[in-house]
């Protein structure tokens, strides 16, 4: 079996294979793939018995559940008033910088990804991002050079 | 109406005086009818943003048939400016299952869902801890129901409890056609009771000290004390728990940065209330009930915001219906072309007659408020939309 | 009763069940709201917000056919306000379109338009949001998707599920980056479409629509070196008139030969004449398998499956790839004609098959693809080059200028023209069933199939799966193998249940012994190629029609018809002989599953 086989299977036993199994199964994929390819919606289409574009419909309703290739950091960025407000804009701005991409795009040593994303819920603390599940809040130029570096160094 | 100043309170994040589960034992001694009419006699209305009767909620969902029930804690806290859902997960979790816990007494349900937003995914740790806890309890007690954590996936219309269902059936998060209500047909098709965090912890509190004292707080038509995430020009950026019914003005006094503008009440789905108005004003009265504030200053323009709004609304509909779909898009063009100057100022009537037809016919509360923000903005600060 | 309930609806008191929406009430009431994303087949979306009308008492609009009819309700549905929310909405969604009626193929028949039109849109109120432009998938054989005509009703989504059970299609992204896409939008013929039509069908706007091929039909008529030959299947003659101004369920059999024959056409002939040849076929191919498996105790695959339909075919082949030796080995009437155009009609005219252009006129999208299947050339040639849709015949004749209301009739040519009952019934859900046992009792037994006047009424109508049994009794010795053998049938329209059959068989547990099934809910009348609109009401019309014209025949079963005899004499020799299996059987192949 292929290895994607292997982790569908995988969650499949945790989840069952009722439809409700569907979102907590992407979610499985995502967090050890970094992304759903195709052929792992093809795996969960099979093992639910729903169709391929079943699967690709509702991943693709979620901005979590990423279809394309991810790096294996997923910094997004709160793109939302508050964050707005507070300077966010500055904060993107140096991320582009270290990381030498774009918004959407992913770093070549497929390390790091750069997303805007909405409210995060920390807007009394923004401008705010999150890395995969971690929050960063009250960031500053300094702030984001330093947590950057510190995943670059030891992550 | 009785108009009572800004008072601060200090009973949901209080610690806890008596052991949740105390309070849990005690409460599922009582008739369940006693603690429906507990409830409802309280006047608390559900915390999530639409500010329905929480008692009524709980009555119905007594009353339907099927089975099994399920209870859902809203925790998919995606109105911007709100964060006080995620306080209460971190700092007193425990309420929020008591909460649910005497819910799932009332109604008869068996199996309770938090969904969380995956934006904090990092509670899930600390939650399950707890979750174990009580269940221990609610074994101890005799209470059949059991807890289990649904991780949400980024996408803001599923907040909205028939989305929320669908995104738990494993679907697209379209909210659905009502009625059914999900009191009467909700997750799987059985009898599903949602409330927001906040609502859950409220009602506990009612249990606990009793409607008569709950009612002491707050004003006639809005009981209780609440909480209200604050941020924006402010220096007290934050969550604070008050007593309902109080002037923006009071609140502005306290909270704003002394240059206060607007100040938006509800999130992005609520009104923008500008500066002449804040007296006139009562948080939480006609509009979401939410708890969101945010303070804008004098500096900043309320174009950027409106814009930055309506680029929210645009990406997080859920795209279904047309009013909504299009209409976000419409709207946001709408008030570049105008500052563009492509299409005249009175086009800003044409776009504010599209938000009455949105609040008319979207299928769900995301589409119908959008024109709440559009409205109150574009009148408000016409000239800023222009110029 | 309790179960019914009083409304007002503009004034008018209607009564209706308990859990009828407003919409059905208004219906009763004859009052029409405006819909669009609803649809008769399908589960109620709601999503449109055309159909919203006024309710005494509540805040906002409702939308009609979402929401269910209550006691004392009074519904406004022109009020000043709901009129300027439904322009709105229809000003919206203009907004989004991508406007050139001009150019488009559902101009006139288009759900869009004819809101536009009604409500007086005026492009000027909205800025268009129209996303840019992504060429038209045109990969698919029978389908094309061009996603800028696009209202995103989700009606071909709900009829790729609801109805087909396939779910090719899906609603994708959200907000503003929501639209109808395939799995990982990959191109039409790349995913597990069976090309069966339905989405068309029930598509509003020209969003989705069958590939066109008939420019190349006129050309080739107007090449005097081409003789271009036409085959019109039976649904066509009860469809076409709709298209052409008559009342739904009106034959137009002989004004659609002589418009064909007016046309340009060098011989205009019927696919009556090989779904007859395929009765001889199949139902000889039915007997030949009881056989195996009774007397020589051969491991044979039962229940045997009808295979003419060519968008079930591919769902088998996509859906259930490992049991593909049910199908009957049959090809479609369409394929037989044009194996037997370039070869038999070819002999006997004296025309060279290189320079026949053999066309069908079908009610069916699937046949465009399955005439384009790399294993059709079963001739040497292309055996059909072009398959065409009872809606594109329709457009051919109006662009021909004739007055097809007043078009003398006239009859099918020869050779290949002659027809029985047998072969006219085909166009409805149960038909080939009909027709094969009216030819497979009678083999088998000497006598006439026992229902009264040929009708084997068990197998007619719109229930999803029907069944059907005959007990075979003095059978001819020949058949002695079947005495007592009590014969099982079953008739399954619509994938749906095309499902439902397949997973019986998949499990083991089939009961029947041979079924028939159709892709198109209503079988071929309702096919994907079909004047749109198609609903239950119409095609229960269609239905009649093709019945009536089967009951008005002297001919009613496919062995006696005399041209077909004289094909086996002179040509075929027997039925399953080496002819037959070369030009009229073929084989399947196993697609991918999702
Ligand atoms: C677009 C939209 C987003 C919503 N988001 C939330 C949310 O994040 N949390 C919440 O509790 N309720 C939210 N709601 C309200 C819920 O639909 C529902 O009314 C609420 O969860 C009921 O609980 P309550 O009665 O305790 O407020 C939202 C509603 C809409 C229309
Ligand atoms: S109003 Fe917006 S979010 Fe709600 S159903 Fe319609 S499109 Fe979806
Ligand atoms: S789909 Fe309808 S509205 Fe759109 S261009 Fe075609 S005919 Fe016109
Ligand atoms: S042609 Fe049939 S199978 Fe293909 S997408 Fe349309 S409805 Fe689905
Ligand atoms: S393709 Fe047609 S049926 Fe499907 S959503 Fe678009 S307009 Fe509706
Ligand atoms: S027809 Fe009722 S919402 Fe579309």
């Amino acid at each position: 079996m292929a290895d994607i086989q292997v982790l569908v299977k995988e969650l499949v036993n945790k989840y069952g294979t009722k439809r409700e199994a569907l979102i907590p199964i992407l979610q499985g994929v995502v967090a050890s793939e970094r992304y759903l390819s195709s052929e792992a919606m093809i795996e969960i289409a099979k093992e639910l018995d729903i169709s391929a574009a079943e699967v690709y419909g509702t991943a693709t309703f979620y901005s979590f559940l990423e279809t394309v290739p991810r790096g294996k950091y997923v910094i997004r960025i709160c793109r939302t008033i508050v964050c707005e407000m507070n300077g966010k804009k500055d904060v993107l701005k140096i991320l582009e910088e270290i990381l030498k991409i774009k918004v959407g795009e992913t770093t070549m040593d497929k390390k790091f990804s750069l997303l805007e994303t909405n409210c995060i819920g920390w807007c009394h603390q923004g401008p705010a991002m999150l890395i995969n599940d971690e929050v960063y809040s009250q960031l500053t130029s300094d702030k984001v050079r330093e947590i950057i570096q510190d995943y670059i160094r030891n992550k | 109406m009785a108009e009572k100043t800004l008072k601060k309170v200090d009973i949901i994040f209080a610690e806890y005086l008596v052991s949740p589960y105390k309070i849990l034992e005690e409460t599922i001694k009582r008739p369940k009818n006693e603690i429906i009419q507990e409830i409802l006699d309280s006047g608390l209305r559900g915390r999530g943003g639409a500010g329905f009767p929480t008692g009524l909620k709980w009555k119905f969902g007594a009353s339907a048939k099927a089975e099994p029930k399920y209870i859902v804690c809203n925790a998919d806290e995606g109105e911007p400016g709100t964060f006080k859902d995620r306080e209460i997960l971190t700092k007193v979790p425990r309420k929020v299952f008591l909460g649910m816990g005497i819910c799932a007494f009332v109604t008869g349900a068996t199996k309770g869902i938090l969904y969380l937003r995956a934006e904090y995914n990092y509670l899930i740790p600390s939650l399950n801890n707890e979750l174990q806890i009580f269940h221990e309890k609610a074994k101890l007690l005799g209470l059949d129901f059991n807890i289990t954590i649904f991780s949400g996936s980024g996408a803001y219309v599923c907040g909205e409890e028939t989305a929320l269902i669908e995104s738990m059936e494993g679907k697209r998060g379209e909210p659905r056609n009502k009625p059914p209500f999900p009191v009467q047909s909700g997750y799987l098709g059985k009898p599903t009771i949602v409330n927001n965090v906040e609502t859950f912890v409220s009602a506990s509190m009612v249990c606990r000290i009793g409607a008569v004292e709950y009612k002491k707080l707050g004003t006639e038509d809005q009981s209780g004390s609440k909480l209200f995430s604050i941020s924006g020009d402010t220096h007290k950026a934050g969550v604070y728990e008050l007593e309902l019914g109080m002037k923006v003005s009071e609140f502005v006094e306290e909270f704003g940065d002394g240059d206060t503008k607007a100040v938006q009440i509800g999130g992005v789905a609520g009104v923008c209330v500008p500066r002449k108005n804040f007296e006139a004003t009562i948080i939480g009265q006609g509009s979401s009930s939410g708890g969101s504030t945010m303070v804008f200053n004098s500096t900043r323009s309320m174009y950027n915001v409106l814009h930055n709004y309506l680029e929210f609304f645009q990406e997080e509909s859920c795209g279904q219906c047309t009013p909504c779909r299009v209409g976000c898009q419409q709207l946001l063009k709408g008030i570049e072309a105008i500052k563009a100057g492509t299409k005249p100022a009175e086009y800003l009537n044409q776009l504010m007659k599209l938000t009455e037809t949105m609040k008319l016919t979207a299928k769900c509360g995301l589409g119908q408020s959008v024109g709440n923000s559009f409205n109150s903005i574009v009148t408000n600060f016409r000239e800023e939309m222009i110029y | 009763m309790e179960n019914l309930i009083n409304l007002t609806i503009d004034g008018i008191d209607v009564q209706v069940e308990r859990g009828k929406s407003i919409l059905e009430a208004a219906k009763i009431a004859n009052v029409r709201i405006p819909t669009l994303c609803h649809h008769d087949d399908l589960c109620v979306a709601g999503n449109c917000r055309v159909c919203v009308v006024e309710v005494i008492g509540r805040p906002r609009l409702e939308a009609s056919c979402a929401v269910p009819a209550e006691d004392g309700m009074k519904v406004l549905t022109s009020t000043p306000k709901v009129r300027t929310a439904r322009k709105d909405i229809v000003s919206l969604l203009v907004a989004e379109h991508n406007t050139q009626c001009t150019t488009c193929y559902r101009s006139t028949n288009c759900e869009l338009q004819s809101l536009s039109a009604e409500y007086n849109i005026d492009n000027d109120d909205y800025i268009s949001v129209l996303k840019p432009q992504k060429p038209i998938d045109k990969s698919s054989w029978s389908v094309e998707k061009d996603d800028s005509k696009c209202v995103r009703c989700q009606r071909c989504v709900r009829t790729c599920a609801e109805l087909q059970h396939v779910n090719a299609l899906t609603a994708s992204g959200k907000g503003n980056h929501m639209k109808i896409s395939t799995f990982l939008e990959l191109p039409m013929n790349d995913v597990v479409c069976t090309n069966c039509g339905q989405c068309i069908t029930h598509c509003p706007t020209g969003a989705l629509t069958e590939r066109r091929y008939y420019s190349d039909i006129w050309e080739a008529i107007g090449d005097p070196t081409k003789h271009v030959i036409i085959n019109t299947a039976p649904s066509v003659r009860v469809g076409l008139g709709e298209m052409l101004g008559f009342p739904i369920g009106t034959r137009v059999t002989g004004k659609m030969v002589t418009a064909l024959k007016k046309m340009g056409f060098d011989s205009v002939l019927d696919t009556d004449f090989t779904a007859d040849l395929t009765i001889i076929e199949e139902g000889s191919e039915f007997l030949q398998r009881l056989e195996d498996a009774l007397v020589h105790k051969k491991q044979v695959a039962l229940p045997m499956l009808t295979s003419c339909s060519p968008g079930w075919v591919k769902f088998i082949e996509h859906m259930y790839p490992n049991h593909l030796d049910h199908l009957s080995t049959c090809k479609s009437p369409q394929q037989m004609f044009g194996a037997l155009a370039k070869t038999y009609y070819a002999e006997k005219m004296g025309i060279k098959p290189e320079n026949i252009v053999s066309v069908a006129g079908m009610p069916c999208a699937a046949k465009k693809f399955e005439a384009n299947r790399p294993e059709m050339k079963s001739s040497g040639y292309q055996d059909v080059d072009c398959g065409l849709t009872t809606r594109e015949l329709g457009h051919m004749i109006k662009q021909s200028g004739l007055d097809f209301t007043n078009l003398q009739e006239s009859h099918f040519d020869s050779l290949m023209g002659e027809s029985t009952g047998a072969a006219v019934i085909f166009g409805a859900t149960g038909g080939v069933m009909e027709a094969a046992l009216r030819t497979v009792y009678e083999l088998i037994t000497g006598r006439p199939v026992p229902f009264e006047n040929l009708n084997i009424v068990p197998v007619r109508g719109l229930e999803g799966i029907k069944e059907a049994s005959v007990k075979l009794e003095n059978c001819l010795p020949k058949y002695s193998f079947l005495e007592g053998v009590e014969a099982r049938f079953a008739v399954a329209h619509g994938l749906k249940n095309a499902r439902i059959i397949m997973d019986q068989i998949a499990k083991g547990e089939s009961p029947y012994h041979f079924i028939e099934v159709m892709a198109c809910p209503g079988g071929c009348i309702g096919g994907g190629g079909q004047p749109i609109p198609t609903n239950n009401a119409i095609r229960r019309k269609r239905i009649e029609a093709i019945y009536a014209e089967d009951e008005g025949l002297a001919k009613r079963k496919s062995h006696d018809n005399e041209e077909l005899k004289k094909l086996y004499q002179d040509f075929l020799k027997e039925p399953l002989g080496h002819k037959s299996h070369k030009l009229l059987h073929t084989k399947y192949r196993k697609r991918n599953r999702y």
